[in-house]
């Protein structure tokens, strides 16, 4: 008897919790399709209120990030939350309607399953890379074809590069990573690296910190990241800097991108056109490491 | 304060009931929740992309970006779940020993020195977070191993030293709770047989702490098994079976975190990271029943 009524009252509660969780997921999907509409009718930019979310590339988001607290202190009723969790969720969320803005490192359409049509594409800043070395490596240039031989496996020692006679290792990104899908791209012209050989490390920090410990050790870095702890090579004989790349000199680059579904409006509309502004390009795009977008010469 | 209301002190205690209720159903609602979603994402990668388990579980070709002109994906995985069963096992051969020697040292050896230093400094290492282990192991034990024993450093060595250290202050807590929870009889009851400290210590606590002993030990093996961030960054993460000590491998955590976020939701390739994160579920689940049976088995 007693059991049974034990059991009933939990499956009452039960019950309730549900309807509650229900009711407070309905109520917040509602308000989140409120907020994205300004609110404001005669479209004046100074009256830009409301909330958006931006979520995905790990790289973009302390740019996002600074951005949107500048975008607060010049409008202090709009809002925008930015969260990390990696290009393949910012391009799914987006895709979703999830998130209003889905920041990534690569192009849509280079992502497997993602529906890259209804998505607009605005690309806000560019981020360089440097192939780097360990310190006691003394090549300093390397060609697109050697690097192409040293990534997939057909040169593994340094002597047939110009270097001492010492084994190359090989420290690469995620398959995932954007970073390693530019350099897939651009330098190996897709071709795939050989399995099984390399180092995986997954975030710049530790790349960095592997190729400094690690004798003979090679791979690419943002430019935001490369210090003296590591070499940075040229590539073909040039050097990666930001007027290199800007002048199209210098190849190894790519475009950070943040994807809206459909043309974006209000308080995500004035956000994207904030990030295009000399504020943020000169000021924490700059201090950040990556390049003014609207400086580059080249596309 | 409740004087003369009766009334009142029934309604807190239902209040009281009710909200306990709440939170118990919240868990195991959660739970539940968490059963359902990890396995129905995890599950997709054999029920709509039509992957075989047998490929899953027992190959070793690990190419989930493979273009569909070239073969399609190709989702094998048995390095990975070798790699986290040795890198666990192995820790647990090293931090069991420790561990235990240590909980026996602080109870029953010395029990001022063990009360006032070793516990405090093992309850430092619980505070630790993961990447902090990390990162000493990047910067420390990885080179260390580079220079004194070959290879790149990045090695199984390198991650089953990490995850020793990791997991010894479980085994070591919960191997001293069960050992202090002996009744205090029994240790009487051997010396007054003449037994020396050493022979009730081996003969009579020991084998009385066993069951609780190995609950620590599988605790310690669950943690070692779930560990993500300090082992990836020591590890190497190259997508082979581990044959040697000082070679770079992998591990199922190392491979989840590190391309988790960087995958599109559907995809073959994040179905088949969600089928990892299923294993692992499933064999936490497996040491947690170990574990319940282990305990059941307590004599004191």
């Amino acid at each position: 008897m007693l059991k049974s009524r034990t059991m009933k009252l939990f499956l009452a509660i039960m019950m309730l919790v549900s309807v509650f969780a229900f009711a407070a997921c309905g109520s917040k999907s509602s308000n989140q399709s409120n907020t994205t509409t300004p609110t404001d009718k005669n479209n004046s930019t100074q009256n830009i209120s409301g909330s958006a979310t931006a979520v995905g590339s790990t790289a973009l988001q302390p740019l996002a990030e600074q951005a949107a607290k500048l975008f607060k202190q010049k409008y202090p009723n709009a809002t925008i939350n930015v969260q990390g969790g990696g290009s393949g969720t910012g391009l799914t969320q987006v895709s979703q309607g999830a998130a209003d803005i889905g920041d990534s490192d690569i192009f849509a359409e280079e992502k497997a399953g993602i529906d890259a049509k209804a998505l607009v594409d605005h690309k806000v800043a560019v981020v360089g890379f440097a192939v780097v070395v360990n310190k006691d490596v003394p090549v300093d240039n390397l060609t697109q074809d050697q690097l192409v031989k040293i990534f997939t496996g057909k040169i593994t020692n340094w002597k047939d590069v110009g270097g001492q006679d010492q084994k190359i290792v090989v420290v690469n990104r995620p398959a995932s990573s954007g970073t390693r899908a530019t350099f897939k791209k651009v330098v190996l012209k897709g071709q795939d690296e050989v399995q099984g050989v390399a180092l995986t490390e997954d975030s710049s920090g530790t790349v960095k910190k592997t190729v400094a410990n690690t004798k003979g050790a090679i791979s690419y870095l943002a430019l935001s990241y490369v210090d003296d702890t590591v070499k940075a090579l040229k590539y073909d004989g040039v050097e990666p800097t930001a007027d290199n790349i800007t002048s199209g000199k210098y190849p190894i680059w790519s475009y950070e991108h943040m994807y809206t579904k459909g043309e974006p409006t209000g308080v995500v509309k004035a956000f994207l056109d904030f990030m295009m502004s000399d504020e943020v390009q000169n000021g924490p795009a700059k201090k950040l490491g990556f390049i003014n977008i609207n400086d580059m010469k080249v596309k | 304060m409740f004087q003369g209301s009766d009334k009142n002190r029934k309604i807190i205690d239902k209040a009281g009931k009710v909200y306990a209720f709440i939170c118990g159903a919240l868990l195991i609602i959660i739970t539940v929740t968490i059963f359902y979603f990890i396995s129905v994402k995890g599950l997709s990668t054999f029920l709509i992309d039509k992957k075989s388990i047998k490929e899953f579980l027992f190959t070793t070709l690990w190419k989930p970006d493979r273009e569909n002109s070239l073969g399609g994906p190709a989702i094998g995985s048995l390095q990975f779940i070798l790699g986290s069963v040795f890198v666990s096992v192995f820790a647990i051969i090293i931090s069991a020993p420790i561990g235990i020697s240590s909980a026996i040292f602080m109870v029953e050896i010395a029990q001022k020195i063990g009360r006032k230093l070793l516990q405090p400094a093992i309850e430092i290492f619980v505070g630790i977070p993961s990447v902090v282990y990390g990162w000493i192991g990047l910067t420390v034990l990885v080179p260390f191993i580079s220079k004194h024993f070959g290879g790149l450093g990045f090695s199984l060595l390198a991650g089953i030293l990490v995850l020793t250290i990791m997991i010894l202050p479980t085994i070591t807590s919960v191997s001293a709770d069960t050992i202090k929870a002996l009744p205090w009889e029994i240790r009487e009851a051997s010396y007054a047989l003449g037994a020396t400290r050493w022979q009730t210590i081996r003969r009579v606590i020991l084998p009385a702490a066993t069951p609780g002993i190995l609950t620590a030990i599988v605790l310690g093996l669950a943690r070692a098994f779930g560990e993500a961030l300090a082992v990836q960054m020591v590890i190497g993460n190259r997508p082979v079976l581990p044959l040697s000590f000082l070679q770079p491998m992998s591990t199922i955590t190392s491979v989840i975190t590190m391309d988790m976020a960087n995958t599109v939701a559907g995809s073959v390739w994040n179905d088949a990271l969600w089928s990892l994160a299923l294993l692992l579920l499933l064999i936490s689940l497996g040491f947690i029943i170990i574990l319940k049976l282990v305990g059941r088995r307590r004599i004191y």
